[in-house]
């Protein structure tokens, strides 16, 4: 094996083990001079186990780290020799620890993001820097502080317990989601809704037992699905093709298959509804098989449980399929979502289609006004252009 | 099992600072004066039985301050507080914890609307 795909192989299981034993600011540099020696070592004599040889060379470096650094060697971990592999479930538990380390609420959102793309997935910090938009240096620098902030406040590597649990595990996915939905929205970089599904698969599988984590992994499934149909380059403002537009033989079925399967187990918390919703979407044959009301029925729920104005607003959306315009208008009633184009533009296209087009013309010209997306605003211009067309054509 | 030497696992200590706006605290009647040293009385003892409790006190407000600067002309007094803030710190309790979760635990638990959690260097 070449250092390479040792690399890629091990590097984030090396490092959560060894930032359980040593914390993550001297497990980083530790390993990062045992994968040094393996590049000078491994052409001449190729380690029969490249896992352990790794984890020899980095344990002894973190421990002469430490010494030099002062501790005292009664409170150094024991290092003995041949000392035994730890199994998968060890493994296992080190990586939840490292991963609630990285999204701990005591760190900003964006640095919870970026450690846990460094260490929890294992990029390189050029392509972190890269997905941030910041150089490597910057980024480099911003690593560095978050594991002295680590360090030094003391943030325990430890899975929480009891009533902190449901609290943190929750911040946990909602890190996990933020990475998958900055790769999958509209111009968003595909590699990064990748590694965010690769993240919730694997918090998934470490922990096996919360409903939500099967609920996340299907939510991030269903959508990265339908990837390959939302893209179209010979679409102005993004190439992003509208859900009723797609084509729907361009979904991956079997990954599809696979989140429906996940969510006889997700429960009903929030990203089981959120996913339920996308199943809808996803087991429609046509656009116009839709399942609305169940689709309304599941944005209510999921507006009991989050309050949210934003869920209203999808929610008035599939009302507005299900029982008319009317409907969905009424339930716009007095919300408000200062600065969001997404609102007026609603409203705009449900009084369209009551007929009322001389309004509908101003509530596009509201939203164009509040929308700065590119992709946005070209599908808020043809609109609008429709509209107009209809009102000379006899409308209104 | 391996020991841990992460610093989580010895004893941190963390200085608690409260902030908060010297008016709120000025214009309290008496009932709520009495009900916010009896909260603090309690925190102190749960602290105190937990072994965590290393001192704290409550502080003049901030308009009694002196801000005092070197600079290369001399000493510099300033009247007031370093920084003009609307809350502003008015007392601290320095406690022992396992780690932050523990020192924020404590930070909840006091009866206080915004708690500054610093670790004390070492």
């Amino acid at each position: 094996m070449n250092v390479e795909d040792a690399y890629r192989e091990h590097w984030t299981r090396l490092l959560a083990s060894l930032a359980a034993e040593f914390g993550l600011d001297t497990a980083e540099e530790a390993l990062g001079e045992a994968y040094a020696r393996a590049c000078e070592h491994w052409p001449e004599q190729p380690p029969g186990n490249p896992a352990g040889w790794l984890r020899t060379v980095a344990r002894r470096a973190a421990l002469d780290r430490l010494r030099r650094a002062g501790v005292a060697a009664r409170k150094l971990p024991l290092l003995a020799e041949g000392e035994p592999q730890a199994g998968p479930v060890g493994i296992a538990d080190d990586r939840l620890r490292l991963m609630f380390t990285c999204c701990h609420p005591a760190l900003a959102l964006p640095v919870r993001i970026g450690l846990t793309l460094r260490y929890v997935t294992g990029l390189p910090t050029r392509t972190v820097a890269r997905l941030f938009l910041v150089g490597e240096a910057t980024m480099a620098q911003r690593l560095t502080r978050a594991r002295r902030k680590i360090t030094e406040a003391g943030i325990g590597y430890r899975v929480p317990e009891g009533p902190q649990l449901p609290e943190r595990l929750a911040g946990v996915l909602h890190v996990v989601y933020l990475v998958f939905t900055e790769g999958y929205r509209p111009g968003g970089d595909t590699a990064l809704a990748t590694e965010g599904v690769r993240l919730a698969r694997l918090v998934r599988e470490l922990m096996p037992g919360e409903p939500e984590t099967a609920a996340l992994l299907a939510l991030v499934m269903l959508q990265h699905a339908r990837r390959d149909a939302r893209r179209d380059a010979r679409r102005a403002g993004g190439g992003e093709v509208l859900l009723p537009d797609q084509d729907r033989t361009r979904w991956h079925t079997g990954e599809i298959e696979e989140a429906l399967g996940l969510l006889e187990r997700a429960g009903m918390g929030r990203y089981a509804l959120e996913a339920r919703i996308a199943a809808a979407h996803a087991t429609a044959a046509r656009a116009h098989d839709t399942d609305w009301d169940l689709i309304a029925a599941l944005y209510a729920r999921l507006e009991e449980i989050t309050g949210s104005a934003m869920v209203r607003l999808n929610r008035a959306v599939a009302v507005a399929e299900a029982s008319g315009p009317a409907a969905g208008l009424g339930l716009l009633e007095g919300l408000e979502l200062p600065g969001q184009a997404m609102l007026p533009a609603v409203r705009a296209e449900l009084t369209a289609r009551l007929g009322e087009l001389a309004a509908a013309d101003v509530l596009y010209a509201a939203a164009l006004e509040l929308s700065g997306e590119e992709h946005q605003r070209a599908w808020l211009l043809t609109r609008r252009a429709l509209n107009a067309a209809r009102r000379s054509a006899g409308g209104s | 099992m391996t020991p841990r030497i992460g610093k989580g696992r010895e004893a941190v200590k963390y200085l608690l600072m409260i902030y908060a706006a010297d008016q709120t605290w000025a214009e309290a009647d008496e009932a709520t004066r009495e009900q916010a040293y009896a909260a603090h009385e309690a925190f102190g003892r749960m602290l105190a039985e937990r072994g965590a409790m290393i001192g704290g006190e409550e502080l003049a407000p901030a308009a009694s301050a002196t801000t005092v600067r070197a600079t290369p002309g001399g000493f510099v007094l300033t009247d007031g507080p370093y920084a003009e803030t609307a809350e502003q710190l008015g007392g601290y309790y320095l406690v022992e914890a396992a780690g932050l979760d523990e020192a924020l635990d404590y930070a909840k638990a006091l009866p206080a609307h915004i708690v500054e959690v610093r670790p004390i260097a070492g």
